[in-house]
């Protein structure tokens, strides 16, 4: 993969996406706009771990921590302010603060990339045993209590400033949309920044980095900390899709399933895992409605085949297709002016005798 | 001839790894503009002094000082941060990046955007990467990657080069060029290589250290030590 690669593509995309999502609440039915918004939460959590992992080089296997904190901070903090303005930054600013702290101890103090992976995993499992215990009425933040593992409410969005003014479903879908479309350009940009680039040279030799000076634990720490706060603010749209937020956010399944779109999807792109998210959460529901086949059983067998058959994930392994057919195009097209400028040349030597 | 200041030196140097002494009790001093070849056989701990001189490691006993900064147990980006240049011996490239990149990151550490693009070109001009300037380095020839990785030191700018094996598995012609690279290098910065050619060590120095089970057998010219008993004994006792 190269950095160099224009920006464009990403605004197309964009585009593209913005499209869709003036048309969507006219062509789909009301019920799966109200999903809609809950699944792009899902496709920012895979988005935030598609920067870290596959631009970072940070395997983060505990990435729902961060999503699973910017949905409870979210919920309680709009409960307890009356409304979502605010609370949708706390929820970013908890997610982020949290992993700026855990990524110092991590990063500055060199633990391995095996061990990152373990380490972050098992925070995102305390978590979900910590909040699993507070089900009863002591558990509470201001008005808001945690309600153990039945979860607790996550209020709607409304309009900033007013309180009292709940979108609608479809403007909330508008809402989440818009916030996918812009942290998917934020990303697409960042990676091309210098800050950017540095990460991804890190990702590819740590020790080659260092020795030119850069300090990575600080890159490490800066890209950990902006993937958190983009999984946080996923956290909050996935919560308000489905207007509860309970522990489940942290668990194992949820951990795995990121992972999975990420791979699925293709590390070192940024549209992949969000379009295998959307993809496979289809599937999962298709699969759920029917009683033949296990999801759990299918949604393995689709990690087991894409590590053996497409590693690299749809999208990289798409590029790189279309990039061979090009290469093959121009030389092919190369060699036929050869073979013509030869003949014409047989030709011109023949006349001249 | 004129020496100038001493720009590195290690007082003391050890490097334990167990009971292994890679690097024992060493004493040694670079000066101003100087170009140094270490010599020794395999194992007799160059790569290992290196390492420690760069912040990879953190030797076991003594000091180093780069320009009057103390930099043992440092960080590796600190002591890099000085304004030190290191081409280890297994080659260190972002694989799944193109040549230019690779460079452009080592140029725009130290350069704003402009002037790094404008650096990374003559870089990749100097070093004649011209061909190979957006093909993935992973993908590379073993010559070739090494002269990315001389690309990334030189574009830094560096005024202190470490060099460890430059002209590993390169054919004769590349080893002559990377023989006029090292010395054009060494107009503006201070040199250490780690070099077994010695035909390639009379191409580029003057002053030569060797080497031997971690400890400074000798130092002298190419001339001295290739004539001294010791010397000998160390590279035909190393082969028998
Ligand atoms: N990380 C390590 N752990 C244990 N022993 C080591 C380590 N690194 C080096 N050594 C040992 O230290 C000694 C010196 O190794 P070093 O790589 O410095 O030698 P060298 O002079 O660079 O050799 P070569 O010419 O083969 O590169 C060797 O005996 C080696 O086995
Ligand atoms: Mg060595």
């Amino acid at each position: 993969m190269k950095i160099a690669q224009d920006f464009r593509g990403s605004v197309i995309v964009a585009i593209l996406a913005a499209l869709f999502t003036l048309i969507a609440p006219s062509i789909l039915e009301f019920f799966t706009i109200i999903t809609l918004t809950q699944v792009i939460g899902l496709a920012i959590l895979a988005l935030s771990l598609a920067l870290v992992w596959g631009y970072g080089g940070i395997l983060c296997f505990g990435q729902t921590a961060f999503f699973g904190l910017g949905a409870y901070a979210y919920a309680v903090a709009a409960t307890n302010i009356g409304g979502s303005t605010g609370a949708i930054l706390i929820a970013i600013l908890v997610a982020a603060a949290f992993a700026a702290i855990l990524g110092y101890f991590v990063f500055y103090g060199r633990v391995s990339d095996v061990y990152l992976a373990v380490i972050t995993l098992t925070v995102a499992l305390i978590l979900y045993s910590l909040i699993r215990r507070t089900s009863g009425p002591e558990y509470k933040i201001g008005n808001a209590l945690l309600g153990g593992f039945n979860g607790t409410g996550a209020p709607p969005i409304n309009s900033p400033g007013d309180g009292a003014a709940m979108l609608f479903p479809e403007h909330t879908f508008y809402v989440a949309m818009a916030a996918l479309i812009l942290v998917y350009l934020l990303c697409g940009w960042v990676v091309k920044t210098h800050f950017g680039r540095v990460c991804i040279a890190i990702r590819e030799n740590e020790t080659r980095a260092e020795l030119l000076a850069y300090d990575t634990r600080l890159y490490k720490l800066g890209i950990f900390t902006l993937g958190a706060a983009i999984a946080g603010l996923g956290g909050v749209f996935f919560c308000v899709g489905v207007s509860r937020v309970t522990p489940d956010v942290f668990s194992l399944s949820q951990s795995a399933l990121t992972i999975i779109w990420v791979i699925v999807g293709g590390r070192g792109t940024l549209i992949g895992p969000i379009l295998a998210t959307f993809a496979l959460y289809y599937l999962t529901s298709a699969l759920g409605a029917q009683q033949w086949l296990n999801t759990n059983l299918v949604l393995g067998v689709i990690l087991i085949g894409f590590v053996l058959l497409v590693p690299k994930g749809v999208i990289p392994s798409i590029t790189d297709w279309a990039d061979g057919r090009r290469e093959r195009r121009v030389s092919r097209s190369r060699e036929r002016r050869m073979r013509v400028r030869r003949s014409r040349a047989t030709a011109g030597t023949e006349a001249a005798e | 001839m004129k020496r100038g200041e001493v720009v590195v030196e290690a007082r003391g140097l050890s490097m334990h790894f167990g009971g292994v002494r890679a690097v024992d009790q060493v004493d040694f001093s670079l000066w101003e503009n100087e170009l140094r070849c270490l010599i020794g056989p395999n194992g007799a701990g160059k790569s290992t002094f290196f390492k420690c001189l760069t912040g990879q490691l953190t030797p076991t006993m003594g000091d180093v000082v780069i320009r009057d900064v103390h930099v043992a147990g440092r960080e590796s980006h600190e002591i890099a941060a000085l304004g030190v240049g290191v081409k280890t011996q297994v080659p260190n490239v972002f694989d799944g990046l193109s040549a230019e990149e690779n460079i452009w990151i080592a140029a725009r550490r130290w350069h704003a955007a402009k002037r790094a693009k404008t650096l990374t070109a003559e870089t990749i001009e100097r070093l004649q990467l011209g061909d190979i300037r957006s093909d993935l380095v992973g993908a590379l020839a073993h010559g070739q990657r090494q002269w990315v990785e001389l690309g990334m030191v030189v574009a830094a700018e560096p005024w202190l080069v470490l060099l460890d094996e430059p002209a590993a598995g390169m054919t004769h012609e590349e080893t002559a060029r990377t023989a006029e690279l090292i010395q054009e290098i060494n107009q503006t910065a201070a040199m250490i290589v780690v070099e077994h050619d010695m035909q390639f060590i009379r191409m580029i120095s003057r002053q030569v250290t060797l080497f031997h089970e971690g400890r400074i057998l000798m130092e002298d010219t190419m001339d001295a030590i290739s004539s001294d008993p010791r010397a000998r004994e160390v590279y035909l006792g190393h082969r028998a």
